[in-house]
């Protein structure tokens, strides 16, 4: 069986699988569901946990999970949207310990609170930085401030 | 004329007496607890790269890191033209592929210099810079300059190697794998050195899987993961060299891995240089186009991965960047807990953080927050615990 | 800069040694940008070299910031910090260059 169908045997409905080319595939899952695909993909089907991206959509923080399979070649990239204002996210380091790092730098440069997350201080950024200033953020102009469903 | 004193600020020696960077907790000789502390030179280069376009990007890319300067293009380029579709040349795969096989040596041999220095061994640190300076001269033929190439672009590459060149090229990497076979023979042979560094600071499987850890601290590890062979790009898949792992996770072993890594290297770029057809070596891309993609690359320490966002203009709407070290110098903590602080700057070394942070330690008492000793304590301890043992062995 | 040290370069032959503290040196060598993070740690490592000092700004970023200027971490160019003495352009500048500026440093307080 090959990887993409195990994946989509397994979570059927629950995700949407984008496959970009051989070796990069796109699964867009909710918010909910991210952390169970995410050990599925770790955990049971062996991935390497490469890196996360996290990116300012304006309405939500979208964070993608880079898996990768190197046994096959490919990246398999989980994609969850974290909608704003509320920006929670449960933490991903009680699965995979390498995720600890990451978390703070998303959280330090867009705002994102990883729940239960061991210790969510400052990785890149000086300590007097402001609160509240998050350098990845795009700006938001006054148009989108009264209309942020654009 | 009198002796006149420099200090150098900046990669060199750290910024003294601070106990940021590396923090090792103590409890008599043993190290109980640690910390590291980044971004000392974090520069919002992420940030930076969405006001820069795509062919100014590779040249702000390549300047995160002084030594593995090529890496960051290398996986960036291949991540935009992930977007693109754009297929690079043959020829330019070729050169892409002697240029980062060029420079896994020089870091290799750079590292290897730096352990040295720390263990005591300043002969081998003044051994292992002076047959860089070959390696720094066939960058210099090839692209100009000895460090920040500007080789790479968006599909292809920049510089050709010229045809005339290649003799002397293939003779000049002779002479580089005659200095790394007796560099590596000689490092690994030496019983001082094998009893300095074997069973420290080791690394466990099972760790080293938790902590996704890359490259050859990985691979010392025993975790079987090269990218260029994993997930062959540029002109791995045409050429023949083997993926050196060893299963003790210790110091001695990502040493070895290193220095037999170099070898590995001159072998690619002799066959590289062999077989290289003419051709362009480059597809003159223009348009990114929308989408978003991946490029990897096999840096000196590891797995490089760049993501990119494209929104159809020529600035790209994200650039993740994520360097092997971010992956790898986690795992020190692992490593040095348990150890004799005389071998805390060893282990750290051997984790192949960007040399500039490995200078940047300090052990802390737990209670008072004082700092016990500097960077250049640890690095003395760490030399004379050499001198301990050699005295042993006579 | 640590290739000035090595045996093609050897930066020893002019008189010139490496030493662990600022309060044994004559020279400075600075290299890079100063972020947030760094600026007071370099102030007081300027401030602990004893007079007569100098200073060489070594590589582009030094000079000027060069990419890294519109950065949200950058604070200001090196010569808004200290006072300058030699600039060694260069990204990065080749070892003989940056010998090259010491000795004019050096001819500075001759």
């Amino acid at each position: 069986m090959s990887l993409t169908e195990q994946i989509k045997n397994k979570f059927g409905d629950k995700i949407e699988m984008l496959q970009r080319s051989k070796k990069r595939i796109y699964i867009t899952v909710a918010k909910e569901n991210a952390k169970e695909v995410v050990r599925y993909l770790f955990s049971d089907m062996g991935a390497r946990f490469s890196i996360a991206t996290g990116i300012d959509n304006r309405t939500a923080i979208e964070i993608l999970y880079h898996m990768a399979f190197d046994k096959n070649g490919a990246v398999v990239s989980v994609r969850t949207l974290v909608p704003k204002p509320e920006l929670k996210m449960p933490t991903f380091t009680d699965i995979i310990p390498a995720a600890e790092w990451i978390e703070r730098e998303i959280h330090e440069m867009l705002g994102v609170e990883f729940v239960g997350h061991p210790g969510l201080e400052r990785l890149l950024l000086p300590d007097d930085w402001e609160e509240g200033v998050y350098p990845y953020r795009k700006k938001t102009f006054e148009s989108e401030k009264e209309n942020p469903e654009r | 004329m009198a002796k006149e004193k420099i200090i150098p600020i900046g990669p060199f020696h750290p910024l003294l007496e601070e106990p940021e960077y590396f923090k090792f907790f103590v409890e008599g000789e043993k190290v109980v607890d640690a910390d590291v502390r980044i971004g000392y030179n974090h520069r919002g280069i992420e940030k930076l790269a969405e006001s820069k376009t795509f062919e100014q990007d590779v040249f702000l890319v390549e300047r995160i890191c002084g030594i593995c300067s090529t890496s960051h293009p290398f996986a960036f380029v291949q991540a935009a033209e992930d977007i693109s579709g754009t297929q690079v040349p043959e020829r330019a795969q070729y050169i892409r592929t002697i240029i980062g096989e060029l420079e896994r040596i020089h870091s290799h041999l750079l590292w290897v210099g730096l352990a040295g220095h720390f263990i005591g061994y300043n002969t081998v640190f003044m051994w292992a810079w002076k047959y860089r300076e070959p390696v720094l001269d066939i960058f210099e033929v090839i692209s100009g300059n000895r460090n920040h190439y500007g080789m790479f672009k968006v599909g292809g590459v920049r510089r050709d190697i010229k045809e005339q060149d290649i003799p002397g090229l293939l003779k000049a990497i002779d002479e580089v794998e005659k200095f790394c076979s007796m560099l590596t023979k000689a490092v690994m042979d030496d019983p001082v050195i094998q009893a300095r560094t074997k069973g420290i600071g080791i690394l466990k499987k099972q760790d080293a899987i938790d902590l996704c850890v890359v490259g050859p601290v990985a691979r010392a590890s025993g975790i079987e993961i090269d990218i260029r062979k994993d997930h062959p790009y540029a002109a791995y898949d045409k050429v023949n060299f083997d993926k050196i792992v060893m299963q003790d996770g210790d110091v001695f072993s990502k040493a070895a891995i290193r220095l037999l890594e170099t070898i590995e290297s001159v072998k690619i770029i002799r066959q590289c240089l062999k077989k290289m057809p003419q051709g362009p070596i480059d597809a003159d891309a223009r348009d990114i186009g929308i989408g978003e993609g991946i490029g990897q690359h096999e840096a000196p320490r590891g797995e490089v991965i760049h993501y990119v966002r494209s929104n159809g203009s020529n600035y790209p709407e994200r650039h993740k960047i994520r360097a092997p070290s971010f992956m790898n110098v986690p795992s020190f903590k692992r490593t040095v807990i348990g150890q004799s602080i005389s071998d805390a700057a060893l282990i750290t070394a051997a984790v192949d953080p960007c040399y500039c942070c490995t200078e940047r330690m300090a052990v802390v008492d737990r209670d008072t927050n004082k700092v016990l000793f500097t960077g250049d304590d640890l690095v003395r301890l760490c030399q004379e615990k050499t001198e301990k043992i050699k005295g042993n062995m006579i | 800069m640590l290739d000035c040290l090595t045996p093609r370069h050897d930066v020893e032959r002019f008189g010139i040694t490496l030493v662990g503290s600022p309060r044994h040196a004559d020279i400075l060598l600075v290299s890079g940008i100063v972020n947030r993070q760094s600026i007071e740690k370099f102030r007081h490592v300027y401030e602990e070299v004893p007079k007569p000092k100098l200073v060489v700004a070594v590589g582009v970023c030094a000079c000027s910031a060069d990419m890294f200027r519109d950065s949200y971490n950058f604070v200001k160019p090196v010569d808004e910090i200290i006072p300058v003495d030699v600039y060694v352009p260069g990204c990065p500048p080749k070892p003989e260059a940056i010998i090259s500026g010491i000795i004019k440093a050096l001819e500075k307080i001759k």
